[in-house]
């Protein structure tokens, strides 16, 4: 049997263990890419089963934690009951530089903290109230922006009229996002809901809100790094690179951005995209507003590094050109140091990945550089156009699932028994239990940053740290001698 | 202790037919009144006055309900009838359904039921959301019974009610009691709500008529019972309270379609058919057409 054809049979024996509605409404969401296939055979961004676990977040999670949360000189609130604002509270590890409480607020948590009064009587007036008292503790805000918890969707609380009103009485932005968490399947509609709010309650008042730097031209060379949330500092070593090859980032949004960056977006004469899946829709709406294109590119690995810079040079001049090809040259002998210490050691490995946004399909060349073989690998809240995407980057037989249930991640792991998991934090103590070595690809595992040739090294490290750790043949798999 | 609600469209006269009927039935029982309506005029028949000071009124004012003591908001009106508005939003903000929920916790858990042989809750119009079905939920009211008259929307309402009523009697024990038809003097009135009642699979329990004494009795603040006592209308009321008290008729009900609903009143002659609608509007293009 071939490598598809097996996986093909596991994929119908853990489906076995479904009642047969709830087999054959996941059975479309399992495949084994085939080599040669422009797609990976699975559904996507559908309701996930009642009664599997999910990994999935909600519409608030994509909303705050994901797009706006990261514009570090904001002030976030999270409208309702105090938990959905404390349980994410600080957890994506958007690094920013900035004095915490004085001009930048990334790992405070700002909440309305809905008492049963609030309910019944609306919190609208509380709301505005808080903007009001912000605005005193915390005058070097530039702005606000109003993410609603599940209960505002059900008692109806006019934040839009309390966003105007605050807007006009401080002069500074204030945005109200309809990200109730029980709208939509799972955090991808909030990444939805929040590039909407940008597009509908920001970039129209942009040219009022702006500020020029002293000395401010525009320039050719000019560039916006989107949808890189600057995880474990990632987005500082992007930016290195695409300084280094002459292009100048005038916006980051919206890791380590702030809210000056989010209306200097429009100066630029590209956007550059990372996470495809979070922020394709402002930059769509941009392209046709401004006229600004987009383009993905991938800072994973060497590998890709090399091509996304060759790719993103390519949309400008020689001299750029020349500077992408003396950057990758320099980067060079670096890079070959760092496969020559891990390679060896990580030769022939197998990796099972499951992960959000870009990273189920852009970690994959990593991987690759350091000789290991990604053999599963799958999206929380990804859609067609992802999957799309994805065919291009995994090899024939490679097992895809869409939003993988606790069951089928499990029975999965236990069949191909992968060297590595790389995935979340609600996986991470259950494949440790399994003996299996485990990577958190959300958070770099407190680690990080992976992104550019910088943090090539720190993920080539980390995958070693996390595999060849004697720690693991000290433990047996629990399934093993039955 | 009994706990019964008063359930109807809004302004069927389901606050006045219940505070009547509970004087009637407090010359016999100890009664609390619980008023489910962001109104709040289900008591002030008993207190005489316009409006008492509602739970989330002041819950809303201290902070939390947990800030009240219960002798502020539980008032001692005609005949030592307990009464209490649970309140509600202003209009258009909040949610008024779990103002009711918030309130009737707040009265459990301060005691507000002991010593009493019947609660008697009064619900603003339909059942719209859970909220509103609280009293009938379980441990609540176990009895139901549906103020209506003979026209188009009130029964609509009422049918209405009834799902909500059925929904419950599976989960938890509440029963449908009957329909109290408070006259509008429409034709045939008694015949076509004991026609819905025999399809609902309970009992016109009583029909009150319509008088005059009742708007010069509430232009004083009062029930007919009290104002005058020995008027006749006050003996209806007496009658359905009488009828309520006894009453072991308790069921399940069958609601009916709009479909059917709407069958029965084009039986008794409120709605017309649809080929009469059919000939009305042929009528009209003809007429436009000379």
């Amino acid at each position: 049997m071939t490598t598809v054809e097996q996986n093909q049979e596991l994929i119908k024996e853990v489906l076995e263990a479904y009642p047969e509605k709830a087999a054959k409404r996941r059975s479309k969401h399992l495949d084994v890419y085939e080599e040669g296939n422009s797609d990976c055979g699975v559904k996507s961004n559908k309701k996930s089963v009642p009664g599997v676990m999910t990994t999935r977040g909600c519409a608030y999670a994509g909303a705050k934690g994901v797009v706006w949360g990261p514009v570090k000189d904001m002030i976030h609130i999270s409208h309702g009951p105090v938990g959905c604002g404390y349980y994410s509270w600080s957890g994506r590890r958007n690094y920013y530089i900035g004095t915490t409480g004085v001009d930048t607020f990334g790992t405070m948590q700002f909440t309305s903290d809905f008492q049963e009064r609030d309910i019944v009587f609306g919190g609208d007036k509380k709301l505005a109230k808080l903007i009001d008292e912000l605005e005193i503790l915390f005058p070097l805000s530039q702005g606000t922006t109003i993410e609603s918890e599940c209960p505002i969707g059900l008692i109806g609380d006019d934040i839009e009229a309390v966003a105007r009103k605050k807007a006009e009485e401080t002069k500074k932005p204030v945005v109200p996002v309809r990200c109730e968490g029980f709208r939509g399947v799972s955090q991808s509609l909030g990444h939805h809901i929040a590039n909407d709010t940008v597009r509908d309650w920001v970039l129209p008042k942009a040219d009022e809100y702006r500020k020029l730097p002293e000395g401010f031209e525009p320039s050719p060379y000019d560039v916006n790094i989107i949808g890189d949330y600057n995880i474990g500092g990632d987005a500082w070593p992007s930016r290195m690179l695409l300084e280094a090859i002459g292009l100048r980032v005038i916006s980051q949004f919206s890791g380590d951005g702030t809210f000056n960056e989010t209306v200097m977006t429009p100066l630029a004469k590209l956007n550059l995209i990372h996470c495809y899946r979070s922020m394709n829709y402002i930059c769509r709406h941009m392209e046709e507003k401004y006229g600004i294109g987009w383009l993905e590119y991938n800072f994973f690995g060497p590998s890709q590094i090399a091509k996304s810079l060759r790719k993103i040079a390519a949309q400008f001049d020689e001299t750029i050109q020349e500077n992408a090809e003396r950057v990758i040259a320099q980067y060079q002998a670096d890079m070959d140091a760092v496969i020559a210490q891990y390679r060896p050691r990580l030769e022939g490995k197998t990796v099972m990945m499951m992960v959000g946004g870009l990273r189920p399909r852009h970690v994959i060349p990593a991987f690759e550089d350091l000789g290991m073989k990604v053999i599963g690998t799958g999206y929380e809240f990804g859609h067609g156009d992802d999957y799309k995407r994805t065919a291009d980057y995994v090899k024939d037989g490679t097992i895809i699932y869409d939003d993988v249930s606790g069951h089928e991640f499990e029975e999965f792991a236990k069949q191909l028994n992968p060297d590595l998991i790389a995935a979340g934090i609600k996986e991470k103590y259950v494949f440790q239990k399994m003996a299996l070595p485990f990577r958190q690809m959300h958070s770099w595992d407190y680690s990080g940053p992976y992104h550019g040739y910088h943090g090539f090294a720190v993920f080539a490290r980390d995958m070693d740290l996390a595999i060849n750790n004697p720690t693991w043949s000290l433990i047996e798999n629990p399934w093993q001698d039955k | 202790m009994r706990q019964i609600a008063f359930y109807g469209k809004g302004g069927i006269g389901k606050s006045t037919t219940s505070q009547n009927t509970i004087a009637a039935l407090s010359e016999t029982q100890r009664v609390m009144i619980v008023g489910c309506d962001p109104k709040a005029d289900s008591t002030r028949l008993m207190l005489h006055s316009k409006a008492q000071t509602t739970i989330l009124h002041l819950a809303a004012e201290r902070g939390s309900v947990e800030d009240l003591e219960l002798d502020e908001v539980l008032l001692t009106g005609y005949n030592n009838v307990r009464c209490v508005e649970s309140g509600g939003p202003e209009p258009g903000v909040g949610c008024a359904g779990r103002g009711i929920i918030t309130a009737i916790n707040f009265l459990e858990e301060e005691g507000a039921y002991e010593d009493l042989d019947l609660v008697s809750y009064d619900v603003l119009g339909d059942v719209v959301c859970g909220g509103f079905a609280m009293p009938i939920r379980e441990g609540k009211a176990q009895e139901i019974y549906i103020v209506t008259s003979g026209e188009m929307m009130a029964m609509y309402a009422a049918n209405n009610i009834a799902r909500g009523i059925l929904k419950y009697a599976q989960s938890g024990g509440v029963r449908l009691g009957g329909l109290i038809c408070n006259s509008r003097k429409v034709d045939r009135e008694i015949e076509l709500i004991e026609a819905l009642a025999d399809k609902l699979g309970t009992q016109m329990i009583h029909y009150v008529p319509r008088d005059n004494v009742v708007q010069r009795a509430e232009l004083r603040r009062m029930t007919v019972i009290e104002y005058e006592p020995d008027h006749p209308q006050a003996q209806e009321y007496r009658a359905l309270a009488r009828k309520i008290e006894h009453n072991t008729n308790l069921v399940i009900p069958t609601p009916i379609s709009m479909d059917e609903l709407e069958e029965l009143l084009v039986e008794y002659g409120f709605m017309d058919s649809d080929a009469e609608y059919q000939k009305a509007i042929a009528a009209d293009k003809a007429a436009a057409s000379v």
